[in-house]
């Protein structure tokens, strides 16, 4: 699974490590109005909330969720803007 | 024109009425909030949820009232005031910063300590999450009747963005349009 995301070119990475709650979630929210319509998004997290917190925002608001993984001492969460 | 279609259409006049109403009454994709705590721990729980839904492109509506109101005072704005407003005005906390904790209080030492602890942790002050919710649209309500019961005077309140001042006719508006209301 990493290794088919390590492979995605991300359009908007958005690092948010360092904030706790609801730190990450905002960021991602901010960087999303400047990434292209079906690009990617990858968020940097060091609170392992952000994963589940990604991933239900994305269903919400129809985006696609990729995955994620840990990285050193963080994650990688990855998602697809889709414009309804 | 027969009977029949003159009362098909008397039934399709019926039910836009019908679904006009349902429409109006429709709950939209709002929360709404009382806080009427006077916490720092609760009133930093409320800010994180609404802006949580803010994320969510929910409007978000925050309605302000009683003990929850020194969470809106700024320091630095000292209004001319009554003997009473003057003497309400010196027992309650004068900033967010200085609101106590709903547990672990320890005679002022607790709420320090969770801002320290806080900071190490990364997690936002209260300050820090109402600039947020300032930046996301989220709009704060300050109740008028607790204003003057309190002796809180608008010229105290902090300079935030989206801040009215209404009673509780305006509240109930706002939530029977939510999806969700809560108070705390």
């Amino acid at each position: 699974m990493s290794e088919e995301l390590k492979a995605l070119s991300v359009d908007t990475e958005v690092d948010a490590r360092g904030t706790a709650c609801p730190g990450p979630l905002l960021e991602a929210k901010r960087a999303i109005a400047d990434c292209p319509e079906d690009g990617i998004m990858c968020i940097l997290s060091s609170d392992e909330g952000t994963i589940i917190d990604v991933q239900r925002w994305c269903k919400k608001m129809g985006h696609e969720y990729l995955g994620d993984y840990e990285d050193d001492g963080y994650w990688r969460v990855f998602m697809k803007k889709i414009e309804e | 024109m027969s009977e029949e279609t003159m009362s098909q259409e008397e039934t399709i006049k019926k039910l836009i009425k019908r679904v006009e109403k349902l429409e109006r009454n429709a709950p939209q994709d709002k929360l709404c909030i009382g806080v009427m705590d006077g916490d720092y721990d609760k009133t930093m729980a409320a800010f994180i949820i609404a802006l949580g839904a803010a994320a969510y492109d929910m409007e978000v509506d925050m309605f302000f009232t009683f003990w929850a109101l020194p969470a809106l005072r700024d320091p630095r704005k000292k209004p001319k005031k009554d003997f009473l407003g003057k003497m309400f005005g010196a027992m309650l906390p004068s900033s967010a910063m200085k609101m106590p904790l709903s547990k672990m209080q320890m005679m002022g030492m607790g709420p320090k300590m969770i801002q320290a602890v806080m900071k190490m942790h990364n997690a936002k002050s209260l300050e820090e999450l109402m600039k947020d919710a300032a930046e996301f649209g989220i709009r704060i309500h300050v109740c008028t009747m607790a204003m003057d019961v309190m002796g809180i005077k608008k010229e105290e309140i902090i300079d935030y963005p989206h801040i009215d001042y209404l009673g509780v006719g305006a509240f109930v508006g706002m939530f029977s349009e939510a999806k969700q209301c809560w108070f705390m």
